[in-house]
């Protein structure tokens, strides 16, 4: 069961093409991680499936219908995404921000139902963020404010959600705390997650399934472990590296190669022979 | 001093209506001719003919009406567009409504001797949308997009061109002096409530647009994206929002000229208040708006007695140390 595809999918700006003509599956209930260098137009083709990007030409369907077809509220109710680096106004408190998420359902002749309430709660529950609502967005740690971020999308109550960059400016300590909790949320709440990630072995730790994108289309895509191996990033990123099984996790590992300190002595392997 | 409960902002606005009643009254009563409340009771129950009596309904009240519902519009115009351009920097004369608006209103009068209220207003809405679109295109030049300070440079760009191009006129046609002068700083003095009441459809289409559509701008200020994401269709909020800014900005000046400075002031001071809820800042604005405007009114009359200056410079006097503290305070939303 697929919820998200792409058909024939171009995207650009003005005139120059982002991503040519790309049918791709995003699998439901999985957490799909896009991969690619600067630029490569994954954020790009993220943000279009979200519909925050018009497509140029093909099409992007959830559950089996156009996107640019379906009143936007309606999509708001199955699909939420949080866009790099969001700003929360000023003077906005967790409660407040997490509470925007049920504005897809709010009509004007109801503005706040228990139904909302308790959403809202389950969300600062599950997020961790409840004995924090009352604090102000901008007074929060930065992984603190990308989990009342999160929260707020879950408020949305969509079976899928798109980060794009979840984890951009923030230390190690809360990348680890962003990801292991949306890693939960796939696992306990079966929430469909399909990001940007910058980096590879994260992404191969978190994802069920990758994707890489290279040159306006998909260079490969599957299980972090079939796919990711030293030929792909010597592709798709342009970098020379041994892949290995991470020791701890037993996921992809990418060691790059290059200049540095080796204590190992090994000095043939320090600077290989570029593409 | 935020105001968080509920019941407490409900309170705060009835408090701000009474005083906005109250300075209205002191409006009526202060002045050049001294009177006393006594007179001002007898002007509407025994109205004598008596030249207090009509200084009181000709001149005082029109005047102290005029200044509430200018102050009003100028201030929601000002939150509108803070949340549009989520610049805290931006308000209908910085960003050259008032001036785009004061300069089509003058070249009908001096070109085309329109004088028709009607014509007037429309043109004023006319005038406010053209800078608009102006400083909107100019602002948005460049890779970055709309950025914050590129729309308050371009507004004021705006501002200085359409301000010139009224002085221009006057180079033309000399006798034109006293209408100009008019056009040019923005006075609640010597209108007739005739012209209050011609406008004032528009400007209450345009508070009842401002507040029906406040939620929406809560959401709209989290950034488009983020809105979009929401299911908000945001180009539709900001042209309902901006039709909005353009009644208002240009109804104020149509009443009353361009007066700078409350469309900056009075949403700050608001959201030291109450905060970043828009539901509560569009009520807030219109009522402190209406009564810094009074005030400054108010004012304008002892500052060089017997004569009075503009009330706009006094609004500037009070406007220009606020406008640099923001300024200074890096551009992010109080």
């Amino acid at each position: 069961m697929h919820v998200l595809e792409t058909k024939d999918l171009t995207l650009a700006y003005g005139d120059q093409i982002i991503i040519d003509h790309l049918n791709i599956t995003i699998p439901y209930g999985e957490i799909t991680v896009l991969i690619g260098s600067n630029g490569c137009g994954k954020s790009t083709l993220l943000r279009s499936m979200a519909r925050l990007l018009k497509p140029q030409s093909g099409a992007i369907l959830l559950d089996g219908e156009t996107m640019m077809k379906l009143p936007t509220k309606d999509i708001a109710k199955k699909l939420a995404i949080l866009p790099q680096g969001p700003v929360s106004p000023e003077g906005l408190t967790v409660l407040q921000l997490v509470k925007q998420g049920r504005y897809p359902y709010q009509k004007w002749y109801q503005q706040w139902s228990s139904k909302d309430e308790e959403i809202v709660q389950n969300a600062l529950q599950s997020t961790g963020m409840a004995e924090l609502s009352e604090r102000l967005v901008d007074s929060l740690s930065g992984g603190q404010r990308q989990r009342a971020w999160i929260a707020m999308t879950l408020a949305q109550d969509t079976n899928t959600i798109l980060l794009d960059e979840p984890t951009t400016y923030l230390d190690l300590t809360h990348q680890i705390e962003v990801l292991d909790l949306l890693f939960e949320l796939n696992e306990k709440e079966k929430r469909t997650i399909v990001m940007v990630l910058h980096d590879l072995n994260l992404a191969c730790r978190y994802a069920h399934h990758i994707i890489a994108v290279k040159d306006k289309t998909v260079f490969a895509h599957g299980k972090p472990e079939d796919i990711v191996n030293r030929k792909l990033v010597q592709n798709v990123f342009n970098l020379d590296c041994e892949v290995v099984a991470d020791p701890v996790f037993g996921t992809p590992m990418c060691v790059p190669y290059g200049k540095g300190r080796n204590l190992n002595g090994v000095k043939d392997n320090i600077v290989p022979v570029h593409a | 001093m935020q105001l968080h409960n509920r019941n407490r902002k409900i309170a705060g606005l009835v408090l701000g209506f009474v005083l906005l009643l109250i300075v209205n009254f002191l409006s009526l009563v202060l002045g050049y001719t001294d009177l006393t409340i006594n007179t001002v009771i007898d002007a509407f129950n025994h109205f004598d003919g008596s030249n207090e009596h009509i200084i009181i309904q000709d001149v005082r009240l029109p005047r102290a009406l005029i200044g509430t519902v200018v102050g009003a519009s100028l201030a929601i115009a000002g939150a509108l567009l803070q949340a549009l351009t989520r610049n805290p920097l931006a308000s209908p004369d910085i960003l050259g409504f008032n001036a785009g608006a004061s300069f089509f209103i003058v070249i009908a009068l001096m070109l085309f001797s329109i004088t028709s209220l009607q014509a007037t207003t429309w043109i004023a809405f006319l005038g406010a949308t053209i800078a608009g679109l102006l400083v909107y295109f100019l602002g948005s030049i460049g890779r970055d997009g709309m950025t914050p300070i590129k729309m308050t440079l371009s507004g004021a760009a705006i501002a200085a061109l359409f301000g010139s191009l009224t002085q221009g006129l006057l180079v033309m046609d000399e006798s034109a002096l006293d209408q100009v002068l008019f056009w040019m700083s923005g006075s609640v003095q010597g209108r007739k409530l005739e012209i209050l009441l011609s406008v004032l459809p528009y400007i209450v289409i345009g508070i009842i647009i401002a507040l029906a559509m406040a939620n929406k701008i809560n959401i709209l200020t989290m950034g488009d994206d983020v809105a979009k994401g929401l299911g908000q269709r945001t180009g539709f909020v900001k042209l309902t929002a901006g039709i909005a800014v353009i009644l208002l900005a240009g109804g104020s000046v149509a009443i009353a000229g361009p007066i700078g400075f409350i469309g900056i002031v009075v949403p700050h001071v608001v959201r030291t208040f109450i905060g970043n809820d828009y539901r509560w800042i569009i009520p807030y604005c219109g009522i402190l708006g209406g009564i810094f405007l009074v005030i400054a009114d108010i004012g304008a009359r002892y500052v060089l007695m017997p004569e009075e200056v503009p009330v706009g410079i006094m609004t500037a006097l009070v406007g220009i140390p606020f406008f640099i503290y923001i300024a200074r305070k890096g551009g992010k939303l109080a």
